[in-house]
């Protein structure tokens, strides 16, 4: 055992090692603190942040978050619930991709947004709260708009990519280049009272869920507009997706889309097959 | 020919969320949409029997066609 073990285990109660002896381990050994956490938790330890995740998320699972990359496009209403749960989960590289700026008309849902932080960028407040939170995560600032062009260069290291975009023409850019690519993604889309959750694993195609009859970018969000508990709600499902393809537990929603339904409180799982979908034809 | 017609989140505002219907033989998916008023822009996932299909898919005596708007907010 190293010293830098050795330190550590001294420093545990009941295997758990708190903040601050993380930050003086840090401090000690001249290590990143993500780099301490790693060693914590190859000891079979618990940084005392997690200690409410054990049983859900073992040792070596939290060990896999923190050696995990997630990419989470767009940073509006899903994105910022997304970024504050795979921080506070303990993803070790979180890239934010947003090309915009906090506007009023964002207070209502986005949790990221504050009457202080208006005008600001969408992945600089992340890289802050994320900041606040956890200093073993990472937030990768990208203050761009997704695309083609740049697609691969943002999802490359990826282990799972989040789709929290806000219209459907980059939504099926995104789930083609990472079929491409062979990267998981999970998708999720909101609008008034209603959403839904997909999650593409390598090898499977949502695209059929991503098209509307005609070949529109925008859906019925632009008349129902977005509350507050529907993109927390949807990222929260999306998170929980992401976690299990990070540490491939459970069933995910995979060949599926779950629709949620929070006005007559309805969640029904839509099996893919049949036809193709629409945008096949196009 | 009796279809039952299921509409799904914002589709139900307005109409009847579940309704068994009588069409001429012959009726695709997209008469039944425009009967009920609903704009092919809003149109997201079309099911016969919880199978994918088309807006020209001819429906059958006893199938059930299920309608969900397009969702793509974030």
């Amino acid at each position: 055992m190293g010293m830098l073990q050795r330190y550590l285990t001294g420093l545990a109660v009941d295997g758990l090692v708190s903040t601050a002896g993380q930050f003086d381990a840090s401090l000690h050994f001249d290590l990143g603190f993500a780099q301490v956490e790693a060693a914590i938790l190859e000891l079979g330890l618990c940084p005392a942040r997690y200690q409410r995740n054990r049983q859900t998320i073992s040792s070596s699972g939290q060990l896999t978050l923190l050696r995990s990359c997630a990419v989470v496009i767009g940073c509006g209403g899903l994105g910022g619930y997304l970024v504050e749960e795979l921080a506070r989960l303990g993803v070790g590289r979180i890239v934010a991709v947003d090309p915009d700026l906090f506007e009023e008309h964002n207070l209502n849902r986005q949790l990221l947004c504050t009457l202080a932080n208006l005008g600001e960028s969408k992945v600089s407040a992340a890289a802050r709260r994320v900041a606040e939170i956890n200093p073993a995560v990472k937030l990768v600032p990208r203050r761009c708009a997704f695309g083609a062009a740049n697609g691969r260069e943002l999802l490359a290291g990826a282990t799972v990519a989040v789709d929290a975009l806000d219209n459907l023409a980059t939504r099926r850019e995104l789930a083609e280049l990472c079929r491409e690519l062979g990267i998981a993604l999970v998708h999720g889309a909101i609008a008034g009272w209603y959403g839904q959750v997909a999650t593409q694993l390598p090898g499977e195609d949502i695209s059929a869920f991503l098209c509307g009859a005609g070949s529109g970018i925008k859906g019925v969000e632009t008349g129902l507009g977005n509350p507050s508990f529907t993109p927390a709600l949807v990222a929260s499902l999306q998170a929980a997706e992401a976690c299990k393809v990070m540490l491939a537990l459970g069933e995910p929603v995979s060949g599926r889309l779950l629709t949620v339904n929070l006005l007559d409180m309805e969640f029904e799982a839509i099996s893919l097959g049949g036809e193709p979908g629409p945008c096949h034809e196009e | 020919m009796q279809v039952t017609v299921k509409l799904f989140a914002s589709f139900r505002t307005g109409r009847t969320p579940i309704e068994l219907c009588d069409f001429p033989a012959g009726t695709t998916v997209a008469e039944v949409v425009a009967r009920q008023g609903i704009p092919e822009a809003d149109l997201g996932i079309m099911l016969v029997n919880h199978r994918h299909v088309k807006l020209e898919r001819v429906l059958a005596d006893g199938d059930i066609l299920a309608l969900f708007p397009l969702l793509g907010g974030g």
